[in-house]
């Protein structure tokens, strides 16, 4: 799998109204990988995201998938929403199977790998459940295997545990990580907490506001055998305050 | 005071307040007539309209009326309700339509449905099918209109998880926008049916050989008090098990959106 982003722009509304909201991105995303986009609000990481799901078109630049440009959205680029990211109508095995009976599989494997993938996250016992049964996180952990049982080549996680508690999001973070490292799927994370994306990323790209662009890149490389004790850890903060200075230093600029 | 446990059970149930409303309503009534200080032309006993509607019921005009009512509320509405779907969900879902569309039918939802009466006995005569028709009016933009609100508040992000899990076209309909909008359109309908019964007795009023509407016109004529109030009575319990089947339906249909 190899994601190209190629010197994307996007601008929305005609003439006077039209407004840059993207300039110029540019980044690669290989198999395995673990990427994030940090940013505050108005950095465009929501719309490289979109763009990437092929929800939305680039107005200059390309965005390719292994070679092919993207022209819309499909299952081979698996998404996860921070709101409404299930059908509230469905229980969570529903869910699950929503994606596969899509896709046209067969009952009897929409059935096997709606539980396995259940089982990878860690909710055997909550298939039959509807979604206003589940905790915020559950909900979360569902979507997540929703977009896996599809096999996408990418999975593409926008502001996931951005509505969850703070102690809920720190476990699920921990637990995306460690779901990560068994499964080995290649993962786009869009977040505005740089602890997070420190935590699970191995490239975080920082992004500025109007318009959004890409302002550093940093190749992380810790020891993530053990990640409460890594978000205390001395060389973890000091990275974390750095990038902290660079993002109040961009907002600075603007006031 | 409320020491006893059934008792307080009583006081706390849902219903308790509502049955209180409607027995000292029914208990005034009593107590009015029974004092004999308003004229019994003007306001009939509940004995006398208990009796005026036993008699109908015996000589089967009652039934008869209902089913006649009925027929024609449920044969308009039913075609209304059909028709306002696929139009609704058309509109909310597709700019160009809901563009064409909308002004029309909002401009024709501001003509009062019974005004369109002497047009439709003009063009369909004294039959079933004008009937039909005005409730079908009556209601269809409203429905329509409504369900195209429906429509258009469907989260857009529940849209685009199916299109990144690989859906396309029909399956978006029938798999995600159908199913949120259910409970929704089940409500529209409810509350649309309302005036389908308003329309009907207003049509009747005018025009009919049967119907529970014209049996309050010709009870006007004769000053049978007692009648109308069998009428209006009987109109409001009808109405009032259908609003229930609805909410019935809707509970049991859409369990996940209570």
């Amino acid at each position: 799998m190899h994601l190209q982003v190629s010197n994307v722009s996007k601008s929305f509304g005609e003439g006077r109204d039209r407004k840059l909201v993207l300039d110029g991105v540019s980044f690669e995303l290989v198999s395995g990988q673990f990427m994030a986009l940090v940013g505050s609000s108005g950095s465009g990481k929501s719309t490289v995201m979109r763009l990437i799901a092929g929800l939305d078109r680039p107005s200059e630049g390309s965005i390719r998938l292994d070679g092919q440009p993207v022209r819309g959205p499909g299952s081979d680029r698996g998404m996860v929403f921070q709101k409404y990211s299930l059908y509230p109508w469905l229980t969570a095995a529903q869910n699950v199977a929503f994606g596969m009976s899509l896709q046209g599989r067969s009952k009897a494997e929409i059935r096997e790998r709606t539980a396995y993938f259940l089982d990878v996250v860690g909710l055997a016992d909550a298939g039959r459940l509807l979604p206003r049964e589940l905790s915020g996180g559950m909900q979360q952990r569902v979507a997540i295997a929703r977009a896996l049982a599809t096999e996408p080549k990418v999975l593409l996680l926008d502001e996931p545990f951005g509505a969850l508690d703070l102690q809920i999001r720190e476990s699920m973070q921990e637990f995306l990580h460690d779901l990560w490292r068994r499964t080995g799927f290649t993962v786009l994370l869009i977040t505005h907490d740089i602890e997070e994306a420190l935590l699970l990323a191995g490239t975080v790209h920082i992004m500025a506001p109007r318009p959004g662009r890409i302002v550093q890149s940093v190749a992380v490389s810790l020891d993530r055998s053990d990640l409460r004790h890594l978000r205390v850890s001395q060389p973890f903060l000091e990275l974390r305050e750095e990038l902290a200075s660079c993002l109040r230093g961009l907002d600075g600029a603007l006031l | 005071m409320a020491s006893n446990p059934a008792l307080r059970r009583l006081l706390a149930h849902p219903w308790f307040l509502g049955v209180l409303g409607i027995l000292t309503v029914f208990l005034v009534w009593l107590l009015t007539t029974a004092s004999g200080s308003v004229d019994k032309l003007f306001l009939p006993s509940p004995g006398a309209v208990w009796d005026a509607g036993a008699s109908q019921f015996q000589r089967g005009i009652l039934v008869g009326d209902a089913i006649a009512s009925i027929r024609r509320v449920f044969l308009g509405f039913v075609i209304s309700a059909g028709l306002a779907l696929p139009i609704g969900i058309a509109m909310g879902t597709n700019k160009v339509i809901c563009r064409l569309l909308e002004p029309l039918m909002a401009l024709i939802r501001y003509m009062p449905a019974p005004a369109f009466i002497p047009l439709l006995i003009i063009y369909f005569g004294l039959e079933e099918l004008p009937k039909v028709m005005l409730i079908f009016i009556g209601t269809f933009f409203f429905n329509a209109l409504m369900i195209m609100d429906a429509v258009k508040f469907v989260p857009h992000e529940l849209v685009e998880t199916a299109l990144t899990l690989g859906g396309r076209g029909l399956p978006i309909l029938t798999r995600v926008v159908a199913p949120y909008i259910a409970p929704q359109v089940l409500d529209t309908y409810r509350i649309n049916m309302a005036s389908a019964w308003n329309l009907v007795i207003v049509a009747e009023l005018v025009a009919a050989t049967e119907g529970l509407g014209k049996r309050i016109s010709l009870a006007q004529r004769f000053l049978r008090t007692d009648e109308i109030f069998v009428g209006l009575i009987v109109i409001g319990l009808i109405g009032l098990m259908i609003d229930l089947g609805f909410r019935f339906l809707m509970r049991r249909a859409c369990s996940w959106a209570n």
